[in-house]
């Protein structure tokens, strides 16, 4: 076996009991864990293919804010995840026969596989020899610009939408005024008086 | 060559950087005190978009190596979907005013939907299609949940966002096994995949994309989600949500299914032939018991999109025509009904209950009028313009061979009837009740008598459907040949 053929399996268990670990830990933290330990791997094998870019942000982006993120959800919220699995298993039948059917639909679809007559014209040309940061970059910011800024408008509604539909401006509050705060003048705030024993102001 | 690229994309450039500047300035002045102005800029605004786009026709233009197409068909579905906006937002700007709904992102996401759309009936290639259909559908998210203080608008935002996405899903799966099996996302080059024979896996994805825009269009049986959105949302939203997106989704069905899938009608006809039926049947009998207008316009809506799709599944040009009318004649019906259902208050208050329209003939008989001429049209009576949408359907189905599909359209219409007609029966021979509120506002009122002048008025010698079967006809023309 190659150092290759090892790599690449080593990976690809260690992702596959990553995945089936996030589905049937009984601890929610724990199957966030798990997770991230499957994501972790993938990143393992886009390495193994070349593509050092995605194994890069799938570490950054999913590891490092998706997947901490998730984990701060599942401890601060306050989720019953028992009576969760409770009602999926009542369902657990009907969604099991819907997955068997799907898989043999695309066992019979999928068993016949090959390209259509003449892909070798359709499929896109390699961008040439580059490192795979370059050749995205290249492809992202030139052909597919307009997907890339079309992507950016979808955040932006997505962003948008978040505050729409949480922001609340509150009016019975007593709102922190920094300008009023910095030019409180002591002198003028405050005033010493003597008061004498026995009588008052 | 980008430059050139940009000058074709040019008013969906225009209508994004106009939304994304008006965000700021609203952000960094009055914030909602604008919304009002704002709405109106924007109407104004998709108004001479369309006035531009319908003006400079300059035959069939390709961008970014095929991944957008300005062509004919484009622009008669992108001058349907920015005047029918515009409509309905001139038409909420007071509804959602006097209910302290009127956000200044409400306008500003309408923009970005309408962008969206743009995109969706231009796309030439499977992700320019996803990425505008994301942006519109994420965006009617939001607006459908707009009243976050009821609980019922917050289920339809929730529940259309998890079914949007499970469609989404469904329609990416589809586009993945296209991809797959044609080595390209270009529409151009899967229909060169499909000219020599069609491979199963293909036929696999054509099925999950065509499952895709079912639930887009709300055609049966994908329809679950509409009844609850329609009634959940904000009146003024779910008049939005009757009118462009339903034009956007239909022109990219109609899109997909010919540019990409042109070489294969007959293995897309059958699935379009039984959507429409279903869509057709259901849209009648469901209907029948609801009492609340705005669940019966949801259902009246899903079988006003089986109609739509029997012109397509004919398969043809003339199909592809008769589509485009039924959807330019469907939007019009629907602005003028809804402007009619965001009068009905009762004390001030929106009544959605048909019952409430009891005897409205008596208080409002000009409004009533309207109601009555939008009703038959819907339902499809001979003079009223919804009767030459249903005939140019039913005509297209016939030719293209699909005598079945029509006979089952004419039973299914006559069914539908009784739905529109009972309210007819409200309004005019109905018991005496706690009658709506009398005075309708200026903005609606016009709204309603301009569309029930054009819905009345269609078949008078020499209106001749107002010109719209050439502008049809060519847009057809170009997307099929």
């Amino acid at each position: 076996m190659t150092v290759f053929a090892f790599t690449f399996y080593l990976f690809a268990i260690t992702t596959i009991v990553g995945g089936l670990f996030t589905v049937i830990s009984r601890n929610p933290v724990h199957s966030v864990l798990w997770l991230i330990l499957a994501f972790l791997s993938s990143a393992g094998l886009f390495v193994t293919l070349g593509a050092e870019f995605v194994a890069m942000l799938l570490i950054i982006v999913y590891v490092g804010a998706v997947a901490v993120l998730f984990l701060f959800v599942v401890m601060m919220l306050d989720v019953d995840f028992a009576e969760l699995k409770a009602e999926m298993a009542r369902y657990m039948p009907l969604a099991l026969l819907i997955g068997v059917v799907i898989i043999m639909q695309l066992a019979i679809a999928l068993g016949v596989w090959g390209f259509s007559d003449g892909v070798e014209g359709r499929i896109a040309a390699p961008v040439g020899d580059m490192e795979n940061t370059a050749a995205l970059g290249l492809l992202i910011y030139d052909k597919y610009i307009m997907l890339f800024q079309l992507a950016g408008l979808i955040l932006l509604v997505a962003m948008i939408g978040a505050i729409v539909l949480t922001l609340r401006h509150r009016v019975d509050i007593k709102r922190q005024n920094v300008l009023a705060q910095m030019y409180r003048d002591p002198a003028k705030a405050m005033e010493l008086r003597d008061v004498k024993p026995g009588q008052g102001l | 060559m980008i430059s050139a690229d940009i000058q074709i994309l040019m008013p969906e450039i225009l209508l994004s950087i106009y939304a994304m500047a008006a965000l700021i300035g609203a952000v960094y002045t009055s914030k909602d005190a604008a919304a009002p102005a704002l709405t109106w800029a924007t109407a104004g605004l998709f108004v001479l978009m369309a006035v531009w786009i319908g003006i400079n026709g300059l035959g069939t233009r390709v961008a970014f190596e095929g991944m957008f197409v300005d062509d004919g068909f484009a622009r008669f579905a992108k001058v349907t979907i920015l005047l029918s906006a515009a409509a309905v937002l001139l038409m909420s700007e007071g509804y959602m005013q006097r209910r302290g709904l009127l956000r200044f992102e409400y306008p500003l996401l309408v923009a970005l939907a309408v962008v969206g759309m743009m995109v969706m009936v231009s796309a030439g290639d499977l992700m320019a299609l996803y990425m505008g259909l994301e942006l519109q559908s994420l965006s009617l998210y939001v607006v459908a949940a707009l009243r976050r203080d009821s609980v019922k608008s917050t289920e339809a935002g929730l529940k259309y966002f998890v079914l949007g996405a499970l469609s989404s899903g469904l329609l990416l799966y589809g586009a993945s096994l296209t991809y797959g099996f044609a080595g390209t996302t270009l529409f151009s080059g899967i229909i060169e995949a499909t000219a020599h024979e069609l491979s199963l896996g293909l036929l696999f994805g054509l099925v999950f994309l065509l499952a895709g825009f079912a639930f887009k269009v709300s055609a049966a049986p994908f329809h679950m989600w509409t009844p609850d959105v329609y009634e959940g949302s904000p009146t003024p939203v779910t008049a939005f949500f009757a009118t462009a997106p339903k034009v956007a989704a239909m022109a990219l069905f109609a899109r997909v299914v010919h540019d990409a899938f042109g070489g294969i009608v007959v293995e897309w006809q059958q699935i379009v032939a039984f959507l429409a039926v279903v869509s057709m049947f259901l849209g009648a009998i469901a209907a029948i018991g609801q009492t609340d207008i705005k669940r019966l316009m949801a259902y009246s809506s899903i079988a006003h999109m089986g109609f739509a799709l029997m012109g397509l599944a004919a398969g043809t040009q003339e199909g592809v025509k008769a589509m485009l009318i039924y959807m330019a004649i469907y939007v019009t019906m629907n602005i003028g009904t809804f402007a009619l259902i965001l009068t009905m208050q009762k004390d001030s208050r929106p009544v959605t209950d048909i019952r409430a329209l009891n005897s409205y003939s008596t208080k409002e008989p000009l409004l009533a009028m309207i109601m009555l001429i939008m009703m038959f049209s819907l339902a499809g009576v001979p003079p009223m313009l919804g009767f030459f949408g249903k005939y140019a359907v039913l005509l297209a189905a016939y030719q293209g061979g699909l005598a079945w599909l029509a006979v089952a359209g004419v039973i299914a219409s006559v069914i539908g009837a009784f739905y529109y007609l009972r309210i007819v029966y409200f309004m005019y021979f109905g018991e005496d009740s706690d009658a709506l509120d009398g005075r309708a506002p200026f903005v609606l009122r016009s709204m309603a008598i301009a569309t029930g002048l054009i819905v009345g008025l269609a078949w008078v010698p020499g209106v001749n459907l107002f010109g719209i079967d050439p502008i049809a006809a060519a847009a057809a023309a170009t997307l099929v040949n």
